[in-house]
């Protein structure tokens, strides 16, 4: 009986978030009595399997068709549903990503079982689960109890870090080759455009980030600036996007973009709950406002209390000084 | 960041527009060693300030709102922090129309520019208004657009750099502590906030919302109530945007619907008090952390707004297809009678009160309390209507705070009669005669919390005896009835019967309470015992605090005597001054004593029947105050008369007041008596003595002097205001005096009589003109009403020395039209000999 | 065109949010309510799309009474019918709303035709339980998406565009189809007064339906245990300048 991971993976390139859910399943596994199996799909499967012995997996399991050349969350959940059915999985686990959460939720309408998404812990308990997942995008908590035979669950995104095993396991590679509908077709990625190849606001590792106080689509130029100077981008509040100032693909929060940059510098935002938790896996936070007690300021690593009008120029000025 | 202190002389809670501008004109009146506080970040820390709509307009029936409105808006441009944009208020039905005649009348008397304009005229400032909803609009030019977290801000800073303020957001008051001080009087002490405790020798709440929570902390009251107005921002409109200005048209106030329109750029602010009235607890507000938006920019209830958005969308079509951007159920402060609370609380010593205020005379209101904190009384204005001293008990608890609260916020935009009555909250306070004139038709008026007959329906006959009528137009007869012309002719035939159980009535007692009396008083209180003193109290700048009756009943008791609207204040000044050393003690026997007025020329003979007492001018002289038997009660009899008829107020003890009602009423069967009520001793029969009343011809503006209250010489003994009072009388006859005009005609442009109310009417010269002295003071009607037994109807007003010539033909201003009127004198028209009182 | 939106009736919380005594549910008392922000999107574009191909937008909600606001303001940016699933709790578990919301729409599809085309938020802002959408798909036997931050309708097919870090994807769904749709797809229209007012007339449905329980079960809410450490105050105003950017080499961000 296994622990069966699902793992994304970037043309053979195990992604950074499976990573950490086979770093979460592990002791999970442990705590089950249950082994732990990973599932990869799709073009490069078998290059990626390779490295899932060194992260803990007993037996990974490779899924091959013709309609998993590309991700297509119908096609990826039916897979996984039957590979579960077929190996006799009692926990299926996945990184909460957009796709992890997609492909799951697709795994749990085809088994009618329940879905947990976005959990922080998950311990047997008696016959059931204790399990803590997040709400309002990490603001908030939930304790549940999970009752099912199959246990359906995602590990929030960045709760773990990713490590690899203390020892390597066997990570013995099984191909599997499930049954498909044609019809399965509609919902396979038809086309992909790239915009942007340089640095995205998810990637960048410098954001500067502009609120409700800066008061206009103009006022953001100096932002710009800055941005441009670090080799970041610029990312913004709700309050900005809802004003029509900037596009919602600046939008750093819980329905935006979630940043994770070495500094996110944030101005004359105030730091509503869902624009937190966007911002919240910044590795430094700076913020720059009127109020030194914005919730933004109370969060922030460093701050500078005065208006951001005057302070990003300075910056801008001071650096410039320094590089000559 | 400064270290946080731990005394200071002044700490200011609230840094909304009124504890910003409290903080600058303290430093201006030389006030240093300050700490402003507020829980909320600045220069927004998200109280009322931080939505307000932000505009002025000038013209308020009320003189304290209309001139400190005036006065602010003024500051508010002194600091080029305004914008006259002008405002119209439209009329859509017919009554609303006459109130714009009266709003016109109001900006003649506060001397602000005014027009009555046709609809197209309405039309040519504001295109976008739909002209065939009304009927015309009242235009005010002088309207303004403030920015008052500016202005906050700017008189701040002032505060800090002239002053050397300290300024501390993010900062809760946890609690107000208080201490006893000399004579164990409850004293301010500190503020404990979350940073740490501050000492402080003065303590001024000026947090809007919040301010009955932070007083409750120091065991004190601020009676008022967080109320929703909601507001939503509506657009964007093409016309609105192309002004290329933050307010280009003139702001509208459609208030037949309860609504303002005002420009914000290119959408439009839509304001309405006409929702149901939406109260919260203090404890309800979100914190600045908890608040979505801001603490008091509350979640939008739709359905209370929808039918505004109606009304709004007839007269201005174009905010049909406008979206709604932003809406809030926006948080202000309402007070028991809609005036702010200002002044020292009474329950603990230092701590003030700043509360109540909008933004439109935040400025003035600061400068008041300033004022009041540096000089004892302020001296821009009289502001007994906004003294947090004038509430009673029962007007402080939560239950009455709420229900006028309720009742009068739908009252906001509405048409308020001048005597308009209460619906709710009525029957506080009622006399031990209540019930008896309950069975008469008596027609309660409230005054405060006690009830008072204003006329008795059982007078009903005496219209058709003296052949009186209505009168012509609805307005004028509102809450008026002629049963009290008819009551005010038989008591001057024969005599009547008042209750006066609403007396407010104290007692000094003690070694020092004669000389402390002294202390209070204009006029010697230390006169032989059984002799009574009519006199002023004075500010200490000698304008009127008090005008009030003193007795001296023993060797070291007095006994004062003042009016039911006057008495909060008047108790509050009383133990404010007294000495700590225990030398005088305070009571209030106000529930201990009941009073009947009785007067006429009959009422010697009336009283007669019932008492041993010899009640000639030599046993019962005008003045005397003497111990009689009255009905077998033991009674007090004060030869004294407000109404120009002999006769006496009768002191009783409460429970007996109900035998000597009925002894009276049955000893004066033949002799003609009748229950007589307010309508006559409030106002006929002292209007035609030409009597002062405090509040109305007597304020703090007004000297003694000016209201020819002063007597020949001054005593020895000091008293509060002796110097400022000593200096006027040197500087030579005052500049105006009170008089008395007579009406002389009284006939409308349409043929009808109309009465003027003493609602502020301006008195004009022949010219049409304004009249005002030296100091901006306007002349202008402050008690009217109809003089029976001169029938003409009388007119109060204060007159520059040259124009109190008896004979001097002025006019009057009453609803926009102009009335003649001739100038009787400063004394009396009836009786001016007071040959009547020495019957 | 026959649209279909899901909505949820969450609270609208500030920079704080408190549970309530029970640790049961969000504490609502200062709070107003909302659509949930990436349904309010979806909403103004069935509402763009019918507006571009003809047809009627249909809004339905799972939620106690007081979610008729939510309906109504879809009326009042333009929908045309709207259905409450009425529950008394203030939330339900993920498999049983999209069980309920499954047989709800299949009511509503068997009286007045399917649906071309049916938007669920890509997760609702408080639970995120990120499977309604997906869950009610399948039970309808159409394809299903998330994630959708754009869509065409051409030839019966729903053309949708998926963000990626750096582009975007394209999927081709055969309609009808479901899309579970992201904030971003559009920059909703605010309701115009004329709007709210006829917003006040549209009629409600009300689909009374009993579904079991399913086996995720709430314990209770918290918050999570924060690490507050003290913030380091780098200057005042514009002389802060060298502080940070001493911050920004000390990090090795300036090449």
């Amino acid at each position: 009986m296994s622990l069966l991971v699902i793992c994304d993976h970037d043309r053979g390139t195990l992604a950074e978030a499976s990573l950490e859910a086979l770093a979460f399943g592990r002791p999970l596994a442990a705590a089950a009595g249950l082994e732990m199996a990973a599932v990869v799909i799709g073009e490069g499967a078998e290059q990626a399997a390779v490295d899932l012995a060194a992260h803990g997996a007993s037996t990974v399991h490779v899924a091959s068709h013709d309609l998993l050349t590309d991700f297509g969350p119908e096609a990826w959940g039916e897979t996984v549903a039957q590979l579960v059915r077929a190996t006799g999985a009692k926990v299926v686990l996945a990184c909460g990503t957009d796709r992890g959460n997609e492909v799951m939720a697709h795994v749990a309408a085809r088994l009618d079982r329940p879905f947990v998404a976005n959990c922080r812990s998950v311990e047997p308990d008696g016959g059931d689960w204790a399990i803590t997942r997040i709400q309002w995008g990490g603001s908030l908590l939930e304790d549940v109890r999970l009752t099912a035979d199959v246990v359906l669950v995602t590990v929030a995104h960045h709760a773990v870090e990713p490590a690899l095993a203390d020892s390597p396991a066997a990570g013995d590679i099984a191909s599997f080759s499930p049954d498909l509908d044609a019809s399965l077709a509609h919902t396979i990625v038809a086309d992909r455009v790239v915009l942007t190849r340089g640095v995205t606001l998810s990637t960048a590792p410098v954001v500067v980030g502009g609120g409700r106080g800066v008061g206009s689509a103009e006022a953001f130029g100096p932002l710009e600036e800055l941005a441009a100077l670090l080799g970041g981008v610029v990312g913004c509040s709700r309050a900005v996007t809802n004003n029509g100032w900037r596009p919602h693909s600046d939008q750093v929060g819980q329905t935006g973009t979630r940043i994770a940059p070495d500094i996110y510098i944030a101005s004359g935002i105030s730091g509503a709950i869902q624009h937190w938790v966007g911002a919240m896996a910044a590795k430094n936070i700076l913020a720059i406002n009127t109020d030194g007690e914005a919730n933004m300021v109370s969060r922030a690593g460093h701050a500078v209390i005065g208006d951001l009008h005057l302070v990003i120029p300075a910056i801008i000025d001071e650096i410039r000084r320094r590089q000559g | 960041m400064s270290e946080f202190p731990t005394r200071a002389n002044v700490v200011v809670i609230g840094a909304g527009i009124v504890g910003n501008c409290l903080v600058g004109h303290l430093a201006r009146l030389g006030w240093t060693d300050m700490v402003l506080l507020d829980k909320g970040p600045l220069p927004n820390p998200g109280g009322s300030t931080g939505h307000a709509s932000n505009f002025i307009f000038p013209v308020d029936h009320n003189k304290e709102m209309a001139l400190l409105g005036e006065q602010s808006a003024d500051q508010y441009r002194d600091m080029n922090l305004s914008v006259d944009c002008g405002g119209i208020e439209v009329a859509r039905t017919v009554e609303r129309m006459r109130e714009l005649d009266r709003r016109m009348t109001s900006a003649k008397a506060w001397g602000i520019e005014a027009s009555l304009l046709t609809p197209a005229e309405v039309k040519e400032l504001v295109p976008f208004i739909n002209e065939d909803v009304i009927l015309g609009g009242f235009y005010c030019p002088t309207v303004s657009v403030v920015d008052s977290l500016e202005t906050g801000t700017t008189m701040r800073r002032e505060a800090i750099e002239t002053a050397g303020c300290q300024v501390f957001a993010n900062t809760e008051v946890l609690d107000v502590e208080t201490t006893l001080g000399e004579g164990g009087v409850v004293t301010v002490s500190s503020v404990v906030t979350d940073k740490g405790t501050i000492a402080a020798d003065y303590v001024v709440i000026a947090c809007g919302v919040w301010s009955n929570r932070i007083a409750n902390m120091a065991g004190a009251i601020i009676p008022l109530v967080p109320a929703v107005h909601q507001m939503a921002d509506v657009g964007p409109m093409d016309i609105l945007a192309e002004t290329n200005n933050e307010i280009g048209y003139p702001i509208v106030r459609d208030m037949d619907t309860f609504c303002y329109e005002r420009q914000s750029a290119g959408s439009m602010e839509v304001g309405s008090y006409g929702h149901r009235a939406i109260l919260h607890h203090p404890d309800e507000i979100p914190s600045n952390q908890e608040a979505a938006l801001s603490p008091t920019e509350m979640p939008f209830t739709d359905d209370d707004f929808d039918p505004q958005m109606e009304t709004a969308i007839e007269l201005m079509d174009m905010l049909g297809e406008a979206e709604i951007r932003y809406a809030i159920n926006g948080l202000l402060s309402l007070t028991p009678d809609t005036m702010p609370c200002l002044g020292e609380t009474p329950e603990v010593r230092n701590l003030w009160s700043a509360a109540a205020v909008w933004v439109k005379e935040g400025p003035g209101m600061a400068q008041v309390v300033a004022e009041w904190m540096t000089y004892g009384y302020p001296r821009v204005i009289d502001v007994h209507g906004a003294d947090i001293a004038r509430f009673y008990d029962e007007e402080r608890t939560e239950e009455h705070i709420w229900s006028r609260a309720d009742e009068h916020f739908i009252k906001t935009y509405g048409i308020v009669h001048p005597a308009e009555q209460w619906v709710g909250r009525r029957n506080l306070q009622v006399g031990p005669f209540f019930s008896r004139q309950e069975d008469l038709g008596a027609e309660f008026f409230q005054a405060r919390t006690w009830e008072r007959p204003q006329w008795y329906g059982a007078n009903a006959d005496l219209v058709e005896r003296y052949d009186l009528s209505e009168r012509e137009v609805e307005w004028d007869n509102r809450w008026w009835s002629p049963i009290t012309i008819g009551e005010h002719l038989n008591l001057r035939e024969n005599c009547g019967v008042v209750d006066l159980s609403a007396f407010q009535i104290y007692e000094l007692e003690g070694p020092g309470a004669v000389e402390y009396a002294d202390r209070l008083a204009v006029n010697k209180v230390d006169v032989p015992v059984g002799r009574s003193v009519y006199t002023p109290w004075l500010t200490p700048d000698g304008g009127f605090h008090s005008d009030l009756t003193m007795m001296r009943l023993g060797e070291d008791r007095v006994r004062i005597v003042t009016g039911v609207f006057d008495g909060g204040r008047d108790e509050f000044w009383t133990r404010r001054h007294m000495p700590t050393d225990g030398s005088v003690t305070f009571t209030n026997i106000t529930k201990q004593l009941t009073t009947l007025g009785l007067w006429g020329p009959n009422a010697p003979a009336v009283l007669s029947q019932l008492t041993g007492q010899d009640l000639s001018q030599e046993g019962s002289p005008y003045g005397s105050i003497i111990d009689a038997e009255v009905a077998g009660v033991p009674c007090q009899l004060f030869r004294i008369s407000y109404v120009g008829d002999t006769g006496w107020e009768i002191y009783a003890r409460w429970e007996d007041g109900p035998k000597v009602w009925d002894a009276l009423m049955d000893a004066g069967a033949d002799l003609g008596i009748r229950p007589t009520g307010g309508g006559v001793y409030g106002l006929s029969g002292r209007l035609e003595k030409g009597y002062r009343l405090m509040g109305a011809e007597l304020e703090s503006e007004y000297n003694p002097l000016e209201a020819g209250l002063a007597r020949p010489k001054v005593k020895a003994a000091d008293f509060i205001g002796r110097e400022a009072y000593l200096t006027a009388r040197d500087a030579g006859d005052p500049e105006v005096l009170m008089c008395t005009l007579t009406v002389e005609d009284q006939t409308d442009a349409k043929g009808r009589k109309r009465h003027m109310m003493g609602g502020n009417e301006p008195i004009l010269t022949a010219n049409g003109d304004r009249i005002t002295d030296s100091h901006g003071r306007v002349s202008r009607v402050t008690s009217a009403g109809y003089g029976p037994s001169v029938e003409r109807h009388l007119l109060m007003s204060y007159l520059p020395l040259e124009l109190c010539t008896p004979g001097t033909d002025l006019q009057v201003m009453y609803m926009n039209e102009l009335f003649p009127v001739k100038v009787a004198g400063s004394g009396a028209v009836f009786d001016p000999d007071d040959t009547r009182l020495r019957a | 065109m026959r649209i279909l939106v899901c909505v949820k009736r969450v609270p609208a919380p500030g920079a704080r949010i408190n549970v309530t005594a029970d640790a049961m549910a969000v504490d609502s008392a200062h709070l107003g309510f909302t659509t949930s922000p990436h349904e309010e999107c979806a909403v103004e574009e069935a509402v763009r799309l019918v507006g571009e191909h003809g047809g009627e937008v249909t809004v339905m909600t799972l939620g106690p009474a007081a979610a008729e606001e939510q309906l109504r303001y879809a009326a009042s940016v333009g929908a045309h019918n709207f259905v409450l699933v009425p529950i008394l709790e203030t939330d339900w578990d993920p498999q049983r709303t999209a069980a309920a919301l499954a047989g709800a729409i299949g009511d509503v599809e068997s009286a007045d035709g399917a649906f071309d085309l049916i938007l669920f938020g890509n997760e609702s802002a408080d639970a995120g339980g990120f499977q309604v959408g997906v869950r009610v798909a399948y039970a309808l036997g159409r394809p299903v998406v998330n994630g959708i931050k754009g869509v065409d309708i051409a030839d019966g097919v729903a053309s949708a565009r998926r963000e990626i870090d750096g582009g975007f994807e394209v999927y081709n769904l055969p309609m009808p189809a479901v899309l579970g749709v992201k904030e971003g797809i559009n920059l909703p229209r605010y309701p115009t007064m004329k709007g709210r007012l006829a917003s006040k007339r549209a009629e409600v449905v009300v689909d009374e339906r009993s579904v079991p329980a399913g086996g995720q079960v709430r314990v209770r809410l918290h918050r999570p245990v924060e690490t507050v450490s003290e913030t380091v105050i780098l200057g005042t105003g514009p002389e802060a300048a060298p502080a940070v950017v001493d911050l920004l080499e000390e990090l090795g961000l300036l090449t």
